[in-house]
């Protein structure tokens, strides 16, 4: 009954095409914002931050980066991993070679090198399509697989190949405890979901998504192919290009070119599908449900009881991903974010049907 | 003849001379010619496979013809892409209906005026200041779209959910956003009743009248044809084989022959 | 030059490896317009299923039983995946055939374990020495090889005879040229498809013999698999002839690479090699190789 629009009269096409336009969503927004921002800061424990909340957020950062590519745009990607890794190790070559940058320059300028790297990779998007393009997306990845592991400028001439993330701080105060390390991902990732909810809503989006939908009219309306497309890999990889900072510097510390395999590109691509494509809350869901998921797998079988390889978990893993992705698939493609959807419009209409 | 008002119908606007386009070895087009003057209704007619679709894909640049040339407000060019006659006023509907589907009757209206907003991927992230007033604007433009072809219920509905009708509706509204000078209509009215054919023709007329939109049009119900163009050309076997008024058409011998599969 | 040559020899003969998979690919690709991301599981898991069936039964009755499984799998992707996926677009069901391969890998490696397996078949192994005649010392070549390559042109002929001589084959053609058409004329469409994933299961069965008799039935087959793809867009998506040229020139290519380039660049560039290589090759000519060009219409 709490959940009803009657009453809210807008007056203006900008309170028509606010980004939350029903008051009770408004009021809802501001109460998670303000948990995220207060409540959990305050109760959480250090396990919570560096296991769920901060891999949370980063993840659902890439994945909106990948969402905007592929769930606006339609252009399957397969090579997000390699793109955070760009992200990741300009960041720390930025950081090691001119410690002087404040960290936020740092992760803008890892996001701009992102941008760039998939601007390049994109520019077969122009001639190929549809799989054709998700193969050559695999070209970017392994490209920085290998980059990134043999040529040894990149990770600064360590030994093992394995860097580390200088010590952080920003304006003068150290970010080293996991709350401090949360409260700074939690405000780029707000910062970063506003405005990619703004792109889409925007010329820039209407572009991305004429060309997803089909992209002969969208020539002949108008619509530059070249640049819609290298505009959604660009901001596409500047998003993964931040959230391969972050991980890297934030959530790992230390790492290897395989923090960026082949692996994360799917796991990203799951979450996308899960959550929904083309929508941005949706990446939010897509990045808490496959998280959620190996941490069920390995609490409840033991909580009931029932011995459980590790080896075990992980196949089961596979197995329920692939399942759910060609369940997601066939039954709503737009994944958790319409069925969310869904669910308030019955709210809305509640107790009547219709 | 319904000119009315004060529509006058004025110089060239666009003029095709001597258009031939071929695909491997199907000729299309060939040694094509005619012109279409400012504030009229051209129709384009002629039997199934006379190259009428060609004709269009060709004034707007997704086809590039061998040989002729396409000369729009003055400027002559053999090969223009479909960018090119977009940003320079040409805009079009297409006979299997091209909207994007996922998009909302809104939304595919706003990308009719996308060539028209010009805010950098900096402000429009922000969703601020000139964004956002650029945004408004067109909004409004959009609006008075909307309600000029009666669709305001339908404005947040998904485009793919709408019957067959209303997304033609929609396409000419898209059309009409980027507030073209010359509109090009591929059977606007394929598979509709009656009633619905009646509206059509209102707002085809509408649109001609109040904006002084230049129309070029292909379609098959002569009836229509006849009551609400100025000029015809009909091509046939991808020759023209007459072009006038309605009324001179309607006797031409090559055009009756052509309708009725005589041999030649 | 002799050491070219045996560079060249073994990158064909990888090559024929690619061709293998890639071929799966193909066949799908044609009757069904999926591009099937799950043909390197299908590898993997006809080749553990062959591997551990071997331990409890003859190698003959295995290979039968592998080769049902195969047919069940085909129903049951048909029956799950692909019937209610029907008219989405291709890259929705290409999506799905991820979620298919993820599925795979797990559910195979639950049932039939995640160890090392050897893979013997009684395949000859020692190295021999051909050409002798021709270059001093002559080349040496791994006499596996040889029967991977007498293999791979067995199933090929097979296969173009089964496409050109029967009626499933030219039902098959008809569904690759048009599925509404086909349908209209009376072929039923769903068989046609557990036909053609079918066939596709036991080319993924041989391509699994034979990478699992060089490298062990293990999870990195399924991984591999994911250098077919260069050859797909180097040869096209709907050709046979594509796969195998296709793959013959990314084994040749990446094998010269790593051994004449690599060193420069700090090695390991075969990774990525097949990949620009084929992307290099896509700018200039889209449609691959032996692929038909689409023209595109409003």
């Amino acid at each position: 009954m709490l959940y009803r629009e009657a009453g809210q009269f807008k007056t203006s096409y900008g309170d028509d095409q606010a980004i939350f336009p029903i008051r009770q969503d408004r009021i809802g927004v501001a109460i998670i914002l303000l948990a995220a921002y207060l409540a959990i800061p305050l109760t959480a424990s250090p396990y919570l931050f560096t296991s769920i909340l901060i891999p949370f957020l980063i993840y659902a950062l890439a994945a909106i980066g990948l969402n905007l590519l592929t769930g606006y745009c339609g252009q399957v990607s397969l090579g997000t991993g390699g793109f955070m890794a760009v992200g990741a190790y300009a960041a720390y070559n930025f950081a090691i070679r001119m410690p002087e940058l404040n960290l936020l320059v740092v992760f803008l300028l890892a996001g701009g090198c992102a941008a760039l790297v998939g601007v390049v990779f994109g520019i077969p998007s122009l001639r190929i399509k549809g799989f054709y393009l998700a193969v050559a997306t695999l070209a970017a990845q392994f490209f920085m697989d290998w980059m990134f592991s043999r040529i040894k400028w990149f990770t600064n001439y360590t030994p093992s190949g394995s860097v580390n993330a200088p010590p952080l701080s920003l304006f003068g105060f150290a970010i080293d405890t996991p709350a401090e390390r949360y409260y700074l991902i939690l405000a780029i990732v707000t910062v970063m979901a506003l405005a990619a909810k703004n792109l889409v809503r925007g010329r820039v989006g209407r572009s991305w998504m004429a060309i997803r939908d089909m992209d002969i009219a969208a020539e002949i309306i108008g619509i530059r192919p070249l640049r819609a497309k290298l505009s959604a890999f660009a901001v596409s990889s500047f998003y993964a290009g931040i959230a391969g900072a972050l991980w890297a510097f934030l959530h790992l510390g230390s790492w290897e070119p395989l923090a960026f395999d082949i692996n994360r590109s799917f796991t990203l691509l799951f979450m996308v599908i899960i959550g929904g494509l083309g929508s941005i809350l949706g990446c939010f869901f897509g990045a808490a449900f496959i998280l959620i998921v190996p941490l069920a797998l390995n609490q409840i079988p033991t909580a009931l009881g029932i011995p459980i390889s590790t080896a075990m978990i992980s196949h089961l893993e596979f197995m329920i991903f692939g399942a759910l992705i060609v369940f997601f698939l066939i039954v709503e493609p737009h994944g958790l974010a319409r069925l969310w959807a869904l669910g308030k419009e019955k709210l809305r209409l509640w107790p009547f049907p219709h | 003849m319904t000119a009315t008002g004060g529509r006058r119908i004025g110089d060239v606007l666009l003029k095709v001379e001597d258009i031939s386009l071929s695909f491997g070895g199907v000729r299309a087009l060939s040694g094509v010619s005619f012109d279409i003057r400012k504030h009229e209704i051209r129709a384009i007619i002629g039997p199934n496979g006379a190259g009428k679709s060609s004709m269009l894909n060709v004034i707007n640049g997704f086809y590039h013809p061998q040989k002729g040339k396409i000369i729009f407000k003055d400027i002559a060019r053999t090969d223009i892409g479909p960018y090119d006659a977009a940003s320079r006023g040409i805009a079009r509907t297409f006979q299997n209906i091209a909207l994007f589907r996922g998009m909302s009757t809104l939304d595919n209206i706003m990308t009719g005026r996308l060539l028209k907003m010009k805010r950098n991927l900096f402000w429009q992230a922000l969703y601020w200041g000139p964004a956002r007033r650029e945004e408004m604007e067109h909004r409004a433009a959009a609006e008075r779209i909307i309600d000029f072809l009666e669709i305001q219920s339908i404005r947040k509905v998904p485009v793919g959910r709408l019957p067959y009708g209303l997304q033609k509706r929609v396409e000419l509204g898209r059309a009409l956003a980027a507030e073209p000078e010359l509109l090009l209509l591929d059977e606007p009215m394929a598979g509709m009743n009656v009633e619905e054919k009646e509206d059509m023709c209102r707002f085809i007329l509408d649109v001609n009248d109040e904006f002084g939109t230049t129309i070029a049009l292909i379609e098959h119900d002569m009836g229509v044809v006849m009551d609400i163009s100025d000029r015809v050309v009909v091509l046939d076997y991808g020759k023209k084989i007459a072009d006038g008024t309605p009324d001179e058409v309607r006797g031409n011998q090559a055009v009756i022959d052509a309708y009725l599969g005589v041999q030649h | 030059m002799g050491f070219f040559i045996e560079v060249l020899f073994g990158g064909f003969l990888a090559g024929v490896l690619y061709a293998l998979v890639a071929l799966g690919f193909v066949l799908i690709f044609k009757a069904s317009g999926v591009f099937n991301f799950a043909q390197g599981a299908m590898v993997l898991f006809a080749a553990l299923s062959l591997v551990r069936l071997m331990e409890w039964m003859p190698i003959p009755i295995a290979l039968l039983v592998s080769v049902g499984i195969m047919i069940v799998f085909a129903l049951v992707v048909e029956r799950l995946v692909l019937r209610p996926l029907v008219n989405q677009e291709g890259i929705i069901l290409f999506m799905a055939t991820i979620g298919v391969s993820y599925f795979v890998d797990g559910f195979g490696q639950t049932i039939w374990g995640s160890e090392i397996y050897t893979l013997d078949l009684g395949l000859p192994k020692e190295p021999v020495i051909i050409l002798e005649s021709v270059f001093e010392g002559g080349v040496l070549v791994n006499k596996f090889d040889l029967v991977a390559a007498v293999i791979a042109g067995i199933l090929v002929t097979v296969l173009a005879v089964f496409f050109q001589k029967t009626r499933i084959g030219r039902a098959l053609r008809a569904v690759a040229d048009d599925h509404q058409a086909a349908q209209s004329v009376g072929i039923p469409l769903r068989d046609i498809w557990v036909i053609v994933w079918s066939t596709s299961g036991i080319v993924a069965l041989v391509a699994g013999i034979v990478w699992g008799s060089a490298l062990g039935v293990q999870f990195s087959i399924s991984l591999v698999a994911l250098k077919a793809l260069p050859v797909l867009i180097l040869g096209g998506f709907t050709s046979v002839p594509g796969a195998i040229i296709g793959g013959l020139i990314i084994g040749a290519g990446e094998k010269l690479a790593e051994v004449f380039i690599g060193p420069s660049f700090g090695g390991g560039i075969e990774n990525w090699f097949a990949y620009m290589l084929a992307l290099l090759f896509l700018l200039v000519r889209p449609q691959g190789l032996f692929g038909e060009r689409i023209i595109e219409r409003v």
